[in-house]
């Protein structure tokens, strides 16, 4: 018998900023594809976008050569997206959440994707094994 | 493709700098280059027109928070027009509207200009 399949997408992009555009059709489209509404749409992209930018940053340190994995499920009403890499661990949970009052006040500058993934998601999950595979998940409802 | 362009308008002593497209951790560095050109140019007092912006994320706005100071300490400003609602709904969660002034059209955020002009005369 056929297992209960649940759509399930997934993408390999090079560890360059210039691959942000195409992780952002990626969820788009198949965001669209499973009815997500426009306002959940826009906040999956963003926070993945932002998750991507810091694997670019921390994971790989701008090395542009590197891969980074994008899965993308739907399941049961929320939609899990996964960014995957082979670069230095970054664990999101181990950076303070910022007083925006006083990062604002003091003018800083970076750190706020953080923020925003964790503001506009419902969830987020981090892991690293000792071979260096770093799974970040972003986990959102859209019904 | 995302892309991203910049455009400058100068009217009087005031600058517009119209923004089209996207704007990532890729094409950030074109905005701040925008800004870097009007500081160059002894430009302070800016507004930002974002009509045809689809999206900004933190990159991008980490490029306001750089460049804020020194607009405003050689008696300028930044002051941010036309956003639209999924656009401004990411200025609005970082708390930027605490910290910058942002108006519906171009036309409003040129006549808050004018308007502070007109009482500093």
């Amino acid at each position: 018998m056929k297992e209960l399949e649940y759509p399930k997408y997934d993408l390999v992009v090079k560890s360059s900023t210039s691959q942000l555009a195409a992780i952002r059709s990626f969820i788009q489209v198949h965001a669209e594809e499973n009815n997500v509404k426009p306002q959940v749409i826009e906040a999956l992209i963003l926070a993945a976008d932002e998750a991507a930018t810091n694997i670019v940053k921390h994971a790989y340190h701008q090395k542009t050569d590197q891969d980074i994995l994008v899965d993308m499920l739907f399941k049961d009403g929320e939609c899990t997206i996964t960014l995957t890499d082979y670069g230095d661990p970054f664990d999101p949970s181990l950076v303070p959440q910022p007083d925006m009052q006083e990062y604002l006040k003091q003018r800083r500058v970076g750190g706020l994707g953080l923020y925003l993934i964790r503001t506009l998601m419902d969830g987020l999950e981090y892991e690293s094994n000792r071979k260096n595979l770093n799974k970040l998940t972003l986990r959102k409802r859209f019904v | 493709m995302a892309e991203f362009q910049t455009s400058i308008q100068d009217i009087d002593d005031l600058t517009i700098i119209h923004l089209n497209g996207y704007i990532d951790a890729h094409t950030y560095p074109m905005l701040e280059e925008a800004f870097t050109n009007q500081v160059e140019r002894s430009r302070y007092k800016l507004v930002v027109d974002f009509t045809n912006i689809k999206y900004i994320n933190s990159a991008g706005l980490g490029v306001f928070m750089a460049f804020i100071e020194t607009m405003r300490g050689n008696a300028g400003d930044i002051k941010l027009a036309a956003m639209q609602p999924n656009v401004f709904n990411i200025f609005d969660l970082l708390g930027f509207p605490l910290l910058y002034e942002i108006f519906p059209t171009v036309e409003e955020a040129i006549q808050k200009f004018t308007n502070n002009n007109e009482a500093a005369s």
